[in-house]
């Protein structure tokens, strides 16, 4: 693992190059934000404004908790499937009641990031091999509780869940409510608690953070319960919204999280990150998604190849600052 | 366990002998276990089925057991096989040769981009392949149209359902691209220089081998491999489907070369391994389905057997 060393402080052009990498993504948003408002008049309307800020929050959450992993210098592939999964069991447990509705989805996802982080954490076994299996199985469980995806549940009408999805607070979104409060406490867990300090130590080097007597096990594994409770809460609240468990939901979230969260600054070789900076990835690239909607006449499939390059250029641009700031 | 109860050696011993041979054993008994319990498992038309079946995977796993030999991991393959989906309908009018050169192309293309990325820029290969596992389907689906096309020309469906003196050309495929990359790793310079590069880049480099030339090749190959077996799979589905084509396919690729005893650490390359951990993999798939189990429980069984042959890998390091 190579962390990124601190630039002496006489050299100026590093000092630079250090601000555009935590900050570049922050510097593209407010200039695409800037020009979609001119170049679109319905951009800058507060229903499309509001759609955007709800579109955005699923992912967020889910990012938020893929966030804590890779500055820890891990990886979690199983998020996408454990959002599906967690959707499915959102509506499932409606029927219920609200705290079943919410509390068996967190249990079954956080029990799956809990056993990510125990193998990966007892065994030594790759994260990137670990979330893969898990991948596997949870989108397996998943199938297995809806008679191989034959079967919706719908959450139940009425149900108190609901509001969590298309309920409004001054007519925002409920779920951009709970990102941001979510974020905020993230935050504050990631700099101002001794877990924050454990997961950068670990991802800068872990050997050290050994040497240095910190809890490493216990850190991944609550690192990875973490991922996959948040991965989870992102299901509920994507069922509460869609009233139903959608089974093919989440199919590449692994990788739209891991995407936003590296345009957002962190380095994917851990070790240094920001959750604000993955909330503007996020933001970032539900832009450039209502960007080509606006844009109407292109092909929605663009989506894809440019969000491909852009965290392409992003990777590449963060791969010469950090390089530059080393010579 | 039994293996609690033996000597520190003897342990060692086990495992090393489950690392090296146990794909083999795990087929072997899969393979019993159906003739004796599965009904009509023993017969030419089943065995035709799973080779033709496990063939694509075996192809494209090939190439991923050369990625992962150099310490690297090629997450777009699934991808690269979606594009050569959707080039076939584009091609298919001047003849399944020129349809297979094209995607052959595009495949190298691919892969000589991420080997770029990764052997001129540094950057990790599991980013610098996610890039193009996101944007790839989406250049196949702006290709096609997002739509899916039925196939005619019956030169080229004979690709994915003909055969050649019995044997289903996908096989045969399959089993003379496993020869030559067993030939590549075992017998040329470029396959020295790829364990050399995998077991320790820095030395490599320090003794001079064509490191970034050897990273670059060995993608260069995984996106042939992964275009091919595009080819062959949209042969055999009789349409061109860059919506699902190749789904997923990275990680069965991954599992079969990891369950056949490549270490994901690099440094060492086992086709034959693979070949039987593709093969196996489907083995596991089909007595689950022809037992009555669902895909579901396929899917977690598969996780199962990640886990397990991993963990019995990891020993190897530890030691």
């Amino acid at each position: 693992m190579i962390a990124t060393t601190a630039a002496p402080p006489s050299e100026r052009g590093a000092a630079f190059a250090a601000v555009l990498q935590r900050q570049g993504a922050a510097v593209v948003l407010v200039l695409g934000v800037a020009a979609a408002w001119f170049a679109f008049p319905r951009f800058g309307s507060a229903d499309n404004l509001r759609d955007l800020a709800l579109q955005s929050s699923f992912l967020a959450v889910i990012a938020l908790g893929m966030t804590f992993v890779i500055i820890s210098g891990g990886i979690d592939l199983s998020v996408g499937s454990v959002y599906a999964l967690g959707g499915v069991l959102a509506a499932y447990g409606s029927r219920y009641g609200l705290v079943v509705a919410i509390l068996l989805p967190l249990v079954v996802c956080g029990l799956i990031g809990f056993v990510n982080g125990l193998l990966i954490a007892r065994t030594k076994m790759a994260p990137f091999i670990v979330t893969l299996a898990s991948l596997l199985f949870a989108r397996g469980l998943l199938l297995a509780l809806t008679n191989e995806g034959a079967t919706t549940y719908k959450v139940e009408p009425g149900s108190a869940l609901l509001w969590l999805g298309q309920g409004k607070i001054f007519g925002i979104g409920v779920p951009v409510y709970l990102a941001l409060v979510l974020f905020g406490l993230g935050g504050l867990l990631l700099r101002r608690t001794r877990f924050g300090q454990s997961v950068f130590a670990l991802g800068g080097a872990e050997q050290s953070a050994l040497l240095m007597g910190l809890p490493v096990a216990r850190t991944k594994i609550t690192l990875y319960t973490l991922s996959g409770t948040l991965a989870g809460f992102a299901g509920v609240l994507t069922a509460a919204y869609l009233q139903s468990g959608v089974t093919v939901l989440g199919v590449g979230t692994e990788l739209d999280a891991i995407s936003v969260v590296v345009i957002g600054g962190t380095l994917l070789t851990g070790g240094a990150g920001t959750v604000i900076g993955t909330l503007v990835g996020v933001l970032l690239k539900t832009l450039i998604q209502n960007v080509i909607n606006q844009v109407g006449t292109l092909d929605s499939n663009y989506q894809t190849v440019v969000s491909g390059a852009f965290l392409l250029v992003v990777v590449v641009i963060q791969r010469l600052l950090a390089r530059s700031r080393r010579s | 366990m039994s293996t609690a109860t033996l000597t520190r050696p003897d342990r060692a011993r086990v495992t090393s002998w489950l690392q090296n041979y146990g794909v083999y054993l795990a087929v072997v008994v899969l393979l019993l276990f159906n003739i004796a319990f599965t009904k009509n498992f023993l017969s030419a038309a089943n065995f035709r089925t799973q080779l033709v079946q496990a063939a694509p995977v075996c192809i494209v796993a090939l190439g991923m057991a050369l990625v992962i030999g150099t310490e690297g991991i090629d997450l777009s393959v699934g991808s690269v096989m979606s594009v050569a989906a959707a080039l076939v309908p584009l091609y298919l009018g001047a003849g399944p040769v020129m349809v297979i050169v094209v995607a052959l192309i595009a495949g190298v293309a691919s892969g000589l981009f991420s080997g770029f990325l990764v052997a001129q820029l540094g950057i990790q290969p599991i980013i610098a392949t996610l890039a193009l596992l996101v944007g790839g389907r989406g250049l196949a689906l702006v290709i096609a149209h997002g739509q899916l096309v039925q196939l005619h020309n019956p030169d080229f469906l004979a690709l994915g359902t003909g055969d050649v003196l019995g044997v289903p050309i996908m096989v045969l495929v399959a089993a003379v691209l496993s020869v030559l990359a067993g030939l590549l790793v075992r017998r040329t310079t470029f396959g020295r220089h790829l364990v050399a590069v995998g077991g320790n880049r820095p030395a490599a480099t320090l003794a001079g081998l064509p490191v970034k030339r050897v990273l670059i090749g060995v993608y260069a190959m995984s996106g042939a491999l992964a275009a091919i077996a595009g080819v062959l799979s949209t042969a055999r589905l009789a349409a061109s489907d860059p919506n699902d084509l190749g789904l997923l396919m990275e990680l069965s690729a991954i599992t079969a070369v990891v369950v056949g005893g490549t270490p994901l650490t690099g440094g060492r390359v086992r086709v034959l391994g693979t070949v039987f951990g593709a093969l196996l993999m489907q083995l596991v798939h089909a007595t689950l389905i022809k037992h009555n189990l669902p895909d579901s429980a396929a899917q977690m069984v598969q996780a199962a057997i990640i886990v397990a042959a991993v963990y019995v890998a990891r020993e190897r390091s530890t030691r």
